[in-house]
């Protein structure tokens, strides 16, 4: 046997909890892991600019609040705690993200997930092909919550 | 009856028009409805396959 040098697996499932707040600094959170932050997901026009740049959810590039959007976005259920699976960390929300009754107001390829909670920091863009969706409904179906596919994984 | 820009309309009155696309990281599958040539009803539902990776590792002495 010999030791192995590794971020341990158990951990960054951890880190998605904010169980770990390694150093001092604006924003650490002082707080309990017994309930989830409320977690939003909103949509973006085609045209936008939305990246790993940046920082906090605004507006800009944002679907218009009309055709039965509301900017912001809808709440992420955040009903199953993060998971290792494999050696991966892994969180995937427990539901779907729907709009109903739903027009969109250009066409958008983009779904940004915020920490409504926490100052509306941004924490991931993950982006589709190129929809427009006239008096019907969108549905962004969730993968598995496993190594591979999970919506945000630390490997 | 489904919802078109014209309200609710039997769906017999309207053309149907399905389309899917698969890639390696989405399936996306669309209905539209068309009054005439007037596309009056367009759903979409997107299958994300995966997400999004940090990778992680540790430093060295």
């Amino acid at each position: 046997m010999a030791n192995v040098a590794g971020l341990c697996s158990s951990a960054k499932a951890e880190f998605l909890t904010g169980i770990h707040a390694l150093g001092p600094g604006t924003g650490v959170p002082a707080r309990s892991a017994g309930a989830a932050d409320v977690i939003k997901a909103a949509l973006f026009l085609a045209s936008a600019s939305r990246g790993v740049a940046d920082t906090v959810y605004n507006t800009t590039g944002e679907l218009a609040g009309t055709g039965g959007y509301t900017q912001g976005g809808v709440t992420v259920t955040m009903g199953t705690a993060p998971v290792v699976s494999s050696t991966e960390g892994c969180f995937t929300p427990s539901a779907n993200f729907q709009w109903a009754a739903f027009t969109s107001s250009g066409a958008f390829d983009c779904v940004v997930l915020y920490n409504s909670s926490q100052g509306d920091k941004e924490i991931s863009v993950h982006t589709f092909g190129s929809q427009s969706v006239v008096a019907g409904t969108f549905t962004l179906t969730m993968p598995s919550s496993v190594a591979g596919s999970a919506l945000v994984r630390i490997a | 009856m489904i919802t078109t820009t014209k309200g609710l309309m039997d769906e017999s009155a309207l053309t149907k028009k399905c389309g899917m696309l698969s890639t390696d990281d989405e399936e996306t599958t669309w209905v539209e409805f068309y009054l005439g040539d007037e596309l009056v009803h367009r759903s979409v539902h997107v299958n994300l396959k995966k997400g999004l990776v940090l990778s992680s590792s540790v430093g060295v002495f």
